[in-house]
């Protein structure tokens, strides 16, 4: 118990002596996690929408691919482009291996399927009489398409905040591609690995406090957006 | 709402401003940059746990102008790394390995840096009488024979090596035994888990320090001749690996060698546990 407690006060007083190493690593934590959630929107939110909307062959058989990578663990996504990236690697070239870039690209690669799957449901919960009232009320394509995006926004947030849940908790990856070097690649998530490491188990729960502040700040941030419906 | 909206993008402005200011100010003022900046260092993840490479890499950097990367893996995984070209410069500690990499022209100029030992930790009734065995022969045999619990690193890694080594050494061979578990995990979690188990376990002390007041552990036996620890750098060869950052990897290396940081290595941690992790090997 005398754990927790010295982790309350670990983290309240890392806060407000404005520890330069905590702040470094939140920066990171948050520049990787929400670039890899913007990337994985810009990418995803239109292919899940296609998928959603389009009946076309082969698209179940698609959307039942990235509901399988939903599973997919990721230390798997880790390793393989841990492989790739390795200077004997394919993309050795781009030396990329223990960057935050590496990270940013892991991060992406696990929020992606999160970001289409929840789309297409969106999507795809949309009823035909909808687009045929609509029509019938005389709205332009720009207007028809206006109509839509208010209707599934809930859903695209949805999406949004799944993927972005899923690229900031995530270690495995992280470690693996990024290293967990000192103030360059070490985030919240592999920084708490090793003070564990260290036995520095009060640092690691005032860690673990800080990081889960930040996640459900940025996930409440997410959900007044999908509230207030803008 | 509205009010808990604006405080949360206010907490962000300033987590974003914060790092934004510190950035600029941590980056120091370069010396001359050199052509290819980057130097990858595989090595175990004692150096860094204990926190002493974390200490050193400002130095070296501000120093040189180099880059370090510092890729705490484990020794296994560092000379894989190693025999692969996938690092420029090793510090590990298991010995045997690293000869044969050696041998087989992966690594050149290998060089001892430091020393620290390790310890055998475990309940504090000593169940298997480890502590009165006339040598480390005898003590693994007690634990043995009366099949005390004993967790294992299990990873690869240069303490397991070196336990493995021991129960080889004194002609045992305990995998697949019920009471030898390999655990899979780092020193510092192999060591909870002893202690939650209340099993026997090998330990470098650095780490055994730095959770002694963790955990319900009792050093049991130490000072063995067979418990030295000894760590080494070495360089990978760039006639093998021509994309290897062989003039950074050197300057590191001679940084590690140098009087003063041989000197800042043995006073490393020294005031907090009243006895040095690390004693340097450089110019013996």
């Amino acid at each position: 118990m005398e754990f927790i407690w010295e982790g309350i006060k670990e983290s309240i007083r890392l806060i407000l002596n404005g520890d330069p190493e905590l702040y470094q690593i939140l920066h990171l934590t948050l520049k990787v996690s929400l670039t890899a959630t913007l990337l994985a929107a810009i990418v995803g939110l239109p292919l899940g929408a296609f998928l959603g909307r389009k009946k076309f062959w082969g698209q179940k058989i698609i959307l039942g691919i990235f509901n399988a990578l939903l599973g997919l663990p990721p230390v798997v996504v880790g390793l393989w482009l841990t492989l790739f990236l390795w200077r004997s690697g394919p993309l050795g070239n781009l030396n990329l291996l223990y960057t935050p870039k590496a990270m940013i690209l892991a991060q992406f690669c696990i929020a992606l399927p999160e970001v289409i799957v929840f789309t297409a449901v969106a999507f795809s919960q949309i009823s035909e009489s909808f687009f045929r009232q609509v029509k019938a009320l005389g709205a332009s394509r720009k207007q028809q398409l206006y109509l839509l995006l208010k209707e599934v926004r809930l859903g695209l947030l949805a999406a949004v905040i799944a993927g972005f849940g899923a690229a900031i908790s995530e270690v495995g990856a992280s470690i693996m591609v990024g290293g967990n070097i000192y103030q360059e690649t070490r985030v919240l998530t592999t920084s708490i690995l090793l003070e564990v490491g260290r036995g520095n188990f009060g640092l690691a729960i005032g860690l673990s406090l800080i990081l889960m502040v930040i996640s459900f700040s940025v996930v409440g941030i997410l959900t007044y957006w999908q509230r207030k419906g803008y | 709402m509205k009010r808990i909206f604006v405080l949360l993008s206010l907490f962000f402005l300033l987590i974003f401003g914060a790092a934004g200011c510190q950035e600029k100010g941590a980056t120091p003022a370069k010396t001359t940059t050199p052509k290819n900046p980057e130097v990858i260092l595989a090595t175990t993840t004692s150096t860094v746990d204990t926190g002493l490479l974390d200490q050193l890499k400002p130095e070296f950097e501000q120093k040189t102008g180099y880059k370090l990367k510092i890729v705490a893996v484990g020794t296994g995984q560092a000379l894989k790394m190693g025999e692969k070209g996938e690092a420029d410069v090793l510090l590990t500690h298991a010995p045997k390995d690293e000869e044969a990499l050696v041998a087989k022209g992966y690594v050149i100029d290998r060089q001892p840096v430091m020393h620290n030992d390790f310890i055998i930790v475990g309940p504090k009734n000593d169940p298997a009488g480890v502590k009165s065995a006339k040598d480390l022969n005898e003590a693994l045999k007690r634990i043995y024979e009366k099949k005390a619990l004993f967790i294992s690193r299990g990873d690869d890694s240069g303490t397991d090596k070196k336990e493995k080594s021991l129960w080889k050494a004194a002609g045992l061979n305990p995998k697949g035994q019920s009471w030898y578990k390999e655990a899979g995990v780092g020193m510092g979690a192999c060591l909870q888990l002893a202690s939650e188990k209340q099993g026997y376990s090998l330990t470098d002390r650095g780490t055994y320090l730095a959770y002694k007041g963790k955990i319900d552990l009792a050093l049991i036996r130490e000072k063995d001749p067979g418990l030295i620890n000894y760590y080494h750098v070495m360089l990978v060869n760039p006639k093998k690996y021509p994309k290897v950052n062989y003039e950074g990897a050197k300057k590191f290396a001679e940084f590690l060698l140098s009087p003063e940081v041989q000197k800042e290595i043995s006073e490393f941690k020294k005031n907090l546990y009243g006895q040095s992790l690390f004693i340097p090997d450089a110019h013996k």
